[in-house]
């Protein structure tokens, strides 16, 4: 946790103001967790000893700082979401109608579109293409293939909620919220799917009382998927 | 790169108001943490927050404002449609009453996060100068305007999401209504779909494919971030145009939605 509450020498924010929000944010990922299907939360407190790299190096991909962090950290979800959805296609689950196989085929190019839009705008200050690690999900069940899916997609805007505070300018926030509401559309989609004309298309498993979308800082959404990619993904200083 | 720019005036509005509110939500969580309760009081607790920090800020109360005139106008169309015998078939029952729980919900929590700042509700006449008079006896009708007004939502919200840069947290309510408002169009524009035989409408919107021509003006945008994306990754213009969704400024969504409003 040090480096969390170490103050910004930049930002013109005392440390004061800094800590509560980052604290916060770790008291919220006992909440989350279960939600997410991720397996512990145990590395939250870990924290890289090396200063970070922008663009990572080795087995370690630092995300960076400020807005670059947030939309490197947009990157990388995009980047895991587009890799799944390629393996989804090339190697359908048994029985995948026409009609599914139309949807996945959306999402895959929506999701390419996305991943290859940060990768142009972040330039060389973009992080590296990621290792996906999807040993755990069988590609040749529909079950596996949409529970996945959904996983993706709802941690996806969870993600995107969670990350448009942090960003500073208005231009890159527009950008996210473009984005966020096609990967709730993806997510309602994919609900539907797996459970048709019920109500699991924004379900009171996802939903809070107030009819909301989960909104998760980066540091749980990284946990939450570190499972699924081989590099070890740090964005300490996502928006800082 | 113009999307890196760093905008200053961007800054927060009201520093102090910002950290009031980290403290109050700080010392919430620092209390609760760990424990069911959390959940159970976080409604009323945020509500009584995000008061605090209109206080601050009245481009928030503006904005909060007109997210409510869009929620009472939703609330009460599903009301009305959920509540009109023989519309809507057993087998979609579900979809609507889930959708018209959520729009209550958000009424609720944007009048108790308003408080006495809070607008009355307008009167409304669905049958938009007689353009849907069948709203609620025909189903296809019902679900057209339905679509329409979730994808307006959708883009109403995003329109707001810069004015609230300058207050985070308001910004993150705002951003979790935004998106369940895209999971309903999603959903609702399949059922459009399926109901009118339009199988050019998917749940995301291609190009500028829609219900209603004036509500999906500018949807079929290819420039992103100051980037012409036409070719990228060898997709089609209809697929990079269903990957970004586009806002609406409040002026052209209280034209879109004025004829609904009465009074």
């Amino acid at each position: 946790m040090n480096k969390l509450l170490k103050p910004e020498t930049n930002s013109g924010k005392r440390e004061g103001e800094t800590s509560p929000v980052n604290r916060r944010s770790f008291l919220r990922a006992a909440g989350i967790a279960t939600s997410l299907g991720t397996i512990a939360l145990t590395s939250a407190c870990k924290d890289d000893e090396t200063e970070p790299m922008p663009g990572g190096n080795g087995d370690t991909v630092d995300l960076g700082s400020g807005d670059v962090g947030v939309l490197n950290y947009a990157y990388a979800l995009e980047q895991l979401e587009a890799a799944f959805y390629s393996q989804v296609i090339t190697t359908p689950y048994m029985g995948m109608t026409d009609a599914e196989k139309t949807i996945l085929t959306d999402i895959r190019d929506h999701e390419i579109i996305h991943r290859e839009f940060f990768k142009a705008a972040l330039g060389d200050k973009a992080i590296k293409g990621l290792t996906p690690n999807f040993a755990s999900i069988d590609f040749t069940k529909k079950d596996a293939v949409l529970g996945a899916a959904k996983l993706f997609e709802d941690t996806g805007v969870a993600a995107y909620n969670g990350a448009g505070k942090l960003l500073k300018d208005g231009g890159n926030l527009l950008l996210a919220g473009k984005i966020v509401s096609v990967e709730a559309r993806h997510a309602a989609v994919i609900r539907d799917m797996i459970n048709p004309k019920s109500a699991d298309f924004a379900g009171d498993d996802i939903l809070d009382a107030n009819g909301m979308d989960k909104a998760i800082a980066p540091a749980d959404i990284l946990n939450a998927v570190k499972g699924y990619v081989k590099e070890t993904i740090t964005g300490a200083n996502v928006g800082k | 790169m113009d999307i890196f720019k760093i905008i200053d005036n961007f800054q927060k509005i009201d520093g102090d108001a910002l950290g009031r509110l980290e403290y109050a939500t700080r010392r919430h969580f620092m209390s609760k943490v760990g424990s069911k309760l959390a959940t159970v009081a976080v409604p009323t607790v945020f509500a009584s927050i995000v008061n605090k920090a209109f206080a601050q800020s009245a481009g928030a109360i503006d904005v909060l404002n007109y997210a409510l005139t869009l929620e009472y106008l939703e609330d009460e169309f599903y009301k009305g449609g959920n509540a009109a015998a023989g519309l809507i078939p057993a087998t979609d029952k579900t979809i609507f009453t889930q959708i018209g729980k959520h729009e209550t919900q958000h009424v609720a929590f944007l009048v108790k996060a308003l408080g006495t700042k809070a607008i009355a509700k307008p009167t409304f006449d669905f049958k938009y100068n007689g353009a849907f008079a069948d709203v609620f006896t025909n189903y296809k009708t019902f679900v057209t305007v339905s679509s329409a007004l979730e994808d307006t939502g959708v883009r109403a919200y995003k329109g707001q999401a810069g004015a609230l840069i300058g207050d985070p947290q308001i910004l993150e309510y705002a951003l979790q209504v935004h998106s369940v408002e895209a999971r309903h169009a999603a959903v609702v524009r399949r059922l459009a779909a399926s109901v009118t035989g339009n199988a050019a409408m998917k749940g995301w919107i291609t190009g500028k494919e829609g219900a209603v021509p004036a509500i999906y003006a500018g949807e079929d945008n290819l420039t992103q971030g100051g980037k012409d994306l036409k070719g990228l990754a060898s997709k089609t213009d209809a697929a990079i145009s269903e990957a970004f969704d586009e806002p609406l400024t409040k002026e052209a969504v209280l034209a879109i939605a004025g004829p609904f409003i009465k009074a």
